[in-house]
């Protein structure tokens, strides 16, 4: 059955087959075709953003918290190019999104046409693959193989740029269409050698570590890692990208590792003797000075992923696949190794000197912060939030230290509520992805834990919210400064602070008026004794957005700390303070 | 740091080329050498890529090649297995009393003159890397006014193909 339409039409009714029920977008001329038939659209919602920027961090949020492929929508040119950084972002982060722009005609292509900008090429390194389409007839199948790119194998965004007089042409609408992806076949069965061979080293060895990123709850395999966790016994530490796909509480959690790790997450990978790293990439900030990094451990990389596979660090038992999967067969063998070799040496999963050891460290180096006597301490309000608010919200953050404090203090239970931009470190994600994150879930709390340098990039998105009746909850920590900048400064540049006073103390603006000027609640905090009746009074509001102003002290600074580029065996605790690892065995 | 030849069956779309230049410079690989051709089947172009690195870089370039969604497969060459040719054009200054001389050494090298004009000839050799070089060599000392390289081709030797299997696959998958 055939239907005899427009490209732009058969765009919007692929969309309607590929079950997309909200795109976020700007509308303008190149991609002016397809807002017509959208208006028609009785099974897709497009949500008028303020920026396309913001449009790209909610399909990234959107995607995060329903697990389905984000749709972002922007015109030629500028409305592209400004799509740039959250495709970058998605990129870095594994997201599954499509972003589809309009181009200029494809008999203006090249000529240098008014908002003409080659996004396919400007977009080539940032996207796992890219199309430009200049026939409406190719629109629906491009469309198909798009969707099934970003969200197959591992996840990504993929670029769809659609010339004007595609979008206007007409064509035979057939559906289903037959992709043709010769080159494209993701590997998800992972090989029963390997596992074998990894189930052997997990049965033998005295210091294991779980290593979990963020491709473990991207595949859905939370479930199975904890029965993997439980049935070795084996410590667990999650990545910033992993924070609640293991829950926090768990006893055999460790905590997160890297450069604003915990000291026991940190000190169990460095005095490792295996590592399982499932779903993770070995990332400089994860790592430290990478020749410096758990020198003593074999490792077993699971990822699905091939080229992450020994990029950064040589894996002894390399596995490619889905980490569901993976997992799911390693618990086989596992106890398979256990039952064989239990009735021979009787010790395979007796890791109790190596608990000692790690217990230790989490009992003389926990999470903490100073309280200010002039002051309110950051982290003091975000583990309160994390208290009252609870483990069943979705928590967005933006980047910086409010980011790293967020990934230490609330207390993850469930998998996929943290969201955050990790790899890419975008500032400003953390408002639009609550936006994307509350709209696929608009049953679930969404809280913004933003930074005020972060907040004042994209809180434009407020007026979104408010619109389209998003009731979002931000917590902006208002230390007036870029504050993970400031922190470097103070530690490695002298505490000369260039161009790190953002003067927010002089509220400039205020972010309470501000807040009342999009239409949301704006709540002012500033002492300690305040901040739970500010959250509680938060937590009242479910019609508008709310916004809280934290006025926190500047001078707060995220501990423990890795120095960039230095071992992370010279983690600090605290300013001048190296934690005594005593003997690992 | 050593030399491995790639040769990698792709789409036959536009921008192909610019996403395997692109992601080699991205990842701060040196491309040597690179051709690209059509094959015995239409909608598949294979490039020979010649690049210098150690053997752990190169299994990342492999997988990130592999990885671009337009890469259909890469096979790597070994020099020993496989029969590899570049081709050059050369204009050498060759006049009445040096003509002789350069047609001689084109003889010896199996070369051929493929244009005369009265102060040069132009000549077209093909042959492994060592070959061509060799031949500059000897053709220096008369003068050389121009030259032009093709990237190098290679296909492996004997009777299998790395192109049958995929095209086989392909098809069924059609």
């Amino acid at each position: 059955m055939t239907e005899r339409m427009t490209g732009a039409q058969a765009l919007v009714r692929a969309l309607e087959h590929m079950e997309v029920e909200t795109v976020f977008g700007i509308p303008g001329g190149a991609i002016l075709p397809a807002y017509d038939p959208l208006l028609d659209s009785t099974k897709v919602r497009h949500v008028l953003v303020r920026h396309e920027q913001g449009a790209g961090h909610a399909a990234e949020g959107y995607a995060q918290a329903t697990g389905k492929v984000g749709v972002c929508m922007a015109t030629s040119g500028p409305g592209a190019t400004n799509l740039v950084t959250p495709i970058a972002d998605a990129y870095m982060d594994s997201v599954p999104i499509v972003a589809i722009t309009g181009q200029v005609a494809s008999s203006m292509i090249g000529t240098d046409a008014f908002q003409e900008a080659d996004i396919v090429g400007i977009t080539m390194p940032i996207t796992k693959h890219n199309f430009l389409v200049t026939r409406a007839e190719d629109i629906p199948r491009t469309i198909a193989e798009a969707f099934h790119i970003a969200g197959t194998g591992r996840p990504g965004p993929v670029l769809v740029d659609i010339s004007k007089d595609a979008l206007q042409d007409e064509m035979d609408f057939v559906w289903p269409q037959p992709m043709q992806l010769p080159g494209y076949r993701p590997v998800t069965r992972p090989h029963s050698k390997q596992i074998r061979e990894a189930a052997r080293l997990i049965a033998e060895a005295r210091r294991p570590v779980l290593y979990v990123g963020g491709g473990v709850h991207k595949a859905g395999a939370s479930a199975e890692l904890k029965v993997l966790a439980e049935l070795t016994g084996m410590p667990v530490a999650t990545t910033l990208m992993a924070r609640g796909t293991f829950p926090d509480a768990h006893p055999q959690h460790v905590g997160m590792p890297g450069m604003h790790g915990t000291v026991a997450a940190v000190g169990a990978l460095q005095r490792a003797d295996l590592l399982v790293a499932l779903g993770t990439r070995f990332d400089d900030r994860v790592t430290g000075r990478l020749d410096t990094f758990a020198p003593d451990a074999k490792i077993v990389h699971a990822d699905i992923d091939p080229a992450e596979i020994s990029k950064n660090r040589h894996a002894d038992v390399p596995i490619v696949g889905d980490a569901r999967e993976v997992i799911a067969d390693l618990i086989v063998a596992v106890k398979a190794e256990i039952e064989a070799r239990g009735a021979v040496d009787g010790r395979s999963g007796d890791y109790a000197d190596w608990w000692a050891y790690l217990d230790r460290l989490r009992e003389t180096y926990p999470l903490g912060y100073e309280d200010h006597e002039d002051g309110l301490a950051p982290q003091y309000v975000i583990e309160r939030l994390g208290k009252l608010v609870g483990p069943d919200a979705f928590y967005c953050a933006g980047v910086g230290q409010h980011q790293m404090w967020a990934a230490q203090y609330i207390g993850y239970e469930n998998p996929g509520s943290f969201i955050n931009s990790g790899g890419a470190g975008t500032m400003g994600f953390a408002v639009p992805a609550a936006m994307g994150v509350k709209m696929g879930r608009p049953d679930a709390t969404v809280w913004a834990i933003d930074g005020d340098g972060c907040f004042q990039m994209t809180n434009q998105e407020l007026a979104t919210c408010a619109i389209e009746g998003v009731p979002i909850k931000v917590a902006v920590i208002n230390n007036g400064n870029l504050g993970m900048v400031r922190q470097w400064q103070t530690l490695f540049y002298n505490e000369r602070y260039s161009n790190t006073d953002l003067q927010t103390a002089r509220l400039i603006p205020d972010f309470v008026k501000l807040a009342e000027a999009y239409g949301c609640v704006g709540i002012r905090c500033d002492k300690a004794e305040d901040v739970d009746a500010a959250i509680q009074k938060a937590m009242e509001i479910n019609d508008v957005p709310v916004v809280i102003d934290f006025i926190v002290h500047k001078d707060a600074m995220v501990w423990p700390m890795v120095a960039a580029g230095t071992s992370n065996d010279d983690i600090k605790y605290a300013r001048d303070l190296a934690p005594e690892w005593e003997n690992g065995d | 740091m050593s030399r491995h030849t790639l040769s990698v069956l792709v789409e036959n779309k536009p921008g192909v080329l610019a996403r395997v230049a692109a992601l080699f410079s991205r990842r701060g690989f040196n491309i040597d050498s690179l051709a690209v051709g059509p094959t015995e089947h239409a909608d598949i172009s294979r490039m020979t890529i010649v690049v210098s690195v150690e053997d752990l870089p190169l299994e990342q370039v492999t997988k990130q090649l592999n990885k671009l969604v337009n890469v259909i497969k890469i096979v790597e060459l070994d020099p020993a297995q496989s029969v590899q040719r570049e081709l050059m054009l050369v204009k050498v200054r060759a006049d009445a009393e040096t003509r002789s001389q350069v047609l001689e050494t084109v003889q010896l090298f199996r070369a051929r003159c493929v244009d005369v004009a009265p102060d040069a000839v132009t000549i077209e050799v093909t042959g492994t890397v060592d070959k061509l070089e060799a031949f500059i060599r000897v053709l220096e000392p008369f003068g050389i006014k121009e030259l032009v390289q093709s990237g190098m081709v290679a296909v492996g030797r004997g009777a299998r193909s790395i192109t049958d299997r995929t095209l086989r696959a392909l098809d069924r998958s059609a």
